[in-house]
């Protein structure tokens, strides 16, 4: 039996610091760090008071908001505005993602397109992420005038936004090998793709059209608050109105449908992908 | 045709040109009563290749004739898989020249790169089937070159030749049964002998084989080279491999080329080389 203890000699070199003590920099950095916040609090009118008398105004609300309205025609009413909801959300979601598939081949690094076409696609890619939801529901609003249309090409835009950077990210991630295979016997660069490539990704791309799919059912909610169709719009003429009970049932409905979604959209990403491996 | 008749006609006469120069290569014919003339079906000429700053290997040289089997062997990280890329074009050589069943790989057009790939078949360590689908898709796959377009993305787009065709490629590796089963469902021998499949079906001239085994045992990894050479050597097709395994290289190779320290080292035929000749490259 060899002994294990560690010898004096040992035991010196073991004891580490449990803690490093920041150099200048870093401590310049920390009270940085600290000074952004104070300043953003200050931006954003943090306010002690506001936060301390807010309970009882939250609480004047919630009084008047419960019991929600659970009439029947009111029922009837946002629930086939759900509907309309989840049909923009669908609809957008599904179109986007299928335009989505040769945006991203385009956005891909060493697929089909050069290196300059990659990058002009991406960067059109993140001026798409970058203007909100709202705002294309607006812009497309004034396109084709007030209505669902005008959300569900919002919905298109924002999941070629979203699809079309995460579909290149997963092409690029995938295994090189068989695409390599098949280069080696003469096919062209489309067939690679279509045979090798796409159906490697296919198991992220599933996961990211459900990511997509939830995305789009959350945005389609509040489109109707600028008149882009959906339930949205009975949110905001139940707090125009003051009719908060009403309000408060169109945001139950929400939070059930989506967190429904949710837990649809998981289910199936292992259904069909933990299945695949 | 009358382009590969030209380009065979160009490649034997270059060959008997340079016979004369360089005959070492065309010694080792087995077999032959008369003098063979093989045409050279890949040259390498001083081919280099460095990676940003890193060199690889340089000054590469060598012509294999139609119909021999060469071992590229060498230490782990001396650039066989990367020459193999070379000689195939899938990456560009950093100087030098690659000539490929006559054509010359660094100017040749896409197209034309595509038609010479047409000809040509890689197996590689990693079986690299495409998993989600099935066998006989993949093995369908090895059309695309001779037959580009969605017809041969799924075996249930393609025409009844092509079925046919890899069908029969199927049953050369003994898998015809497994046709519809997933690829990612089979065990690794299994998955190397649709790779196989893939790579013959096409009918190619040239095959290179990147440590074709190496991911399977030593019973497995012995019938798929057994399987590999009954195949190749049947249809007079050139092949170039690379192995970890000694034995492999002498026992399939008619010819062995060692890359070390970024050169060739050793370029002889199987038959002179002894199991310790090769050992020496790896030290
Ligand atoms: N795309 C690449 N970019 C940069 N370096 C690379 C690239 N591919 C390979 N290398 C380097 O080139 C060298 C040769 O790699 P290669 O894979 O060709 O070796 P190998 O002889 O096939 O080795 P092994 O026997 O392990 O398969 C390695 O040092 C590797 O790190
Ligand atoms: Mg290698």
């Amino acid at each position: 039996m060899t002994d294990i203890a560690p010898s004096q000699n040992e035991r010196a070199r073991f004891e580490l610091a449990r803690f490093e003590r920041p150099s200048a920099i870093s401590f310049l950095g920390y009270a940085l760090g600290l000074v952004i916040i104070f300043w953003c609090l200050a931006g954003a009118g943090f306010s002690l008071e506001k936060v301390a008398s807010s309970p009882p105004r939250f609480a004047d609300f919630a009084a008047r908001a419960f019991p929600p309205n659970l009439e029947p025609q009111v029922l009837s009413r946002l629930g086939w505005k759900m509907v309309e909801t989840l049909q923009i959300a669908f609809a957008g979601a599904v179109i986007g993602v299928i335009l989505s598939v040769p945006v991203a081949l385009l956005a891909a690094k060493g697929l089909i397109a050069g290196p300059w076409v990659n990058q002009i696609v991406r960067t059109g890619l993140s001026f798409i992420r970058a203007v909100p939801d709202i705002a294309w529901a607006l812009v497309f609003v004034v396109a084709v005038g007030l209505g669902p249309f005008a959300g569900m090409l919002a919905i298109v835009i924002d999941t070629i936004g979203f699809c079309g950077r995460f579909f290149a990210d997963d092409m690029e991630a995938t295994d090189k090998g068989p695409a390599e295979s098949l280069t080696a016997t003469g096919a062209r660069k489309l067939d690679v793709v279509a045979c090798a490539t796409i159906p490697g990704s296919l198991p992220a791309f599933i996961s990211t059209s459900l990511f997509a799919l939830e995305k789009a059912v959350r945005s389609s909610t509040i489109l109707g608050l600028v008149g882009a169709g959906g339930i949205g719009i009975e949110l905001k003429v139940g707090f125009d109105l003051f009719d908060y009970p009403t309000a408060m049932t169109v945001i139950l409905m929400i939070a059930v449908v989506v967190i429904e979604i949710e837990l649809v959209s998981g289910w199936a990403r292992t259904k069909i992908i933990g299945e695949q491996r | 045709m009358r382009d590969t008749l030209s380009s065979t006609i160009s490649s034997v006469t270059d060959l008997l040109l340079r016979s004369q120069a360089a005959p070492d290569v065309l010694t080792e014919q087995t077999g032959a009563t008369f003098a063979p003339v093989s045409p050279i079906e890949i040259e390498a000429r001083a081919v280099s290749k460095t990676f940003g700053a890193t060199p690889i290997f340089s000054d590469v040289s060598f012509r294999l004739a139609r119909g021999e089997a060469t071992a590229l062997v060498g230490a782990n990280g001396t650039g066989k898989s990367t020459l193999l890329r070379c000689l195939m074009g899938l990456i560009p050589t950093s100087g030098g020249s690659v000539h490929l069943l006559g054509q010359q790989t660094n100017e040749a057009t896409g197209r034309e790169m595509r038609d010479i790939r047409a000809q040509v078949g890689l197996v590689s360590q990693k079986h690299n089937l495409v998993p989600r689908l099935s066998v006989l898709s993949n093995v369908v796959h090895g059309l695309l070159g001779k037959h580009p377009g969605p017809r041969h993305w799924s075996h249930s787009l393609a025409p009844q030749s092509s079925r046919e065709t890899a069908m029969h490629a199927l049953e050369r590796v003994g898998l015809a049964d497994f046709a519809h089963r997933r690829a990612d469902r089979l065990s690794g021998g299994q998955s190397q002998r649709v790779a196989i499949a893939r790579a013959i079906v096409g009918a190619p001239k040239v095959l290179f084989a990147d440590e074709p085994c190496a991911s399977l045992d030593p019973s497995a990894g012995e019938d798929v080279m057994e399987l590999f050479f009954r195949l190749v050597r049947d249809e007079n097709v050139t092949v170039v491999f690379t192995s970890h395994n000694i034995e492999h290289a002498l026992k399939y190779g008619d010819r062995v080329l060692g890359l070390a320290q970024g050169r060739i080292q050793l370029d002889a035929t199987a038959a002179s080389l002894s199991f310790a000749d090769l050992r020496g490259l790896y030290d």
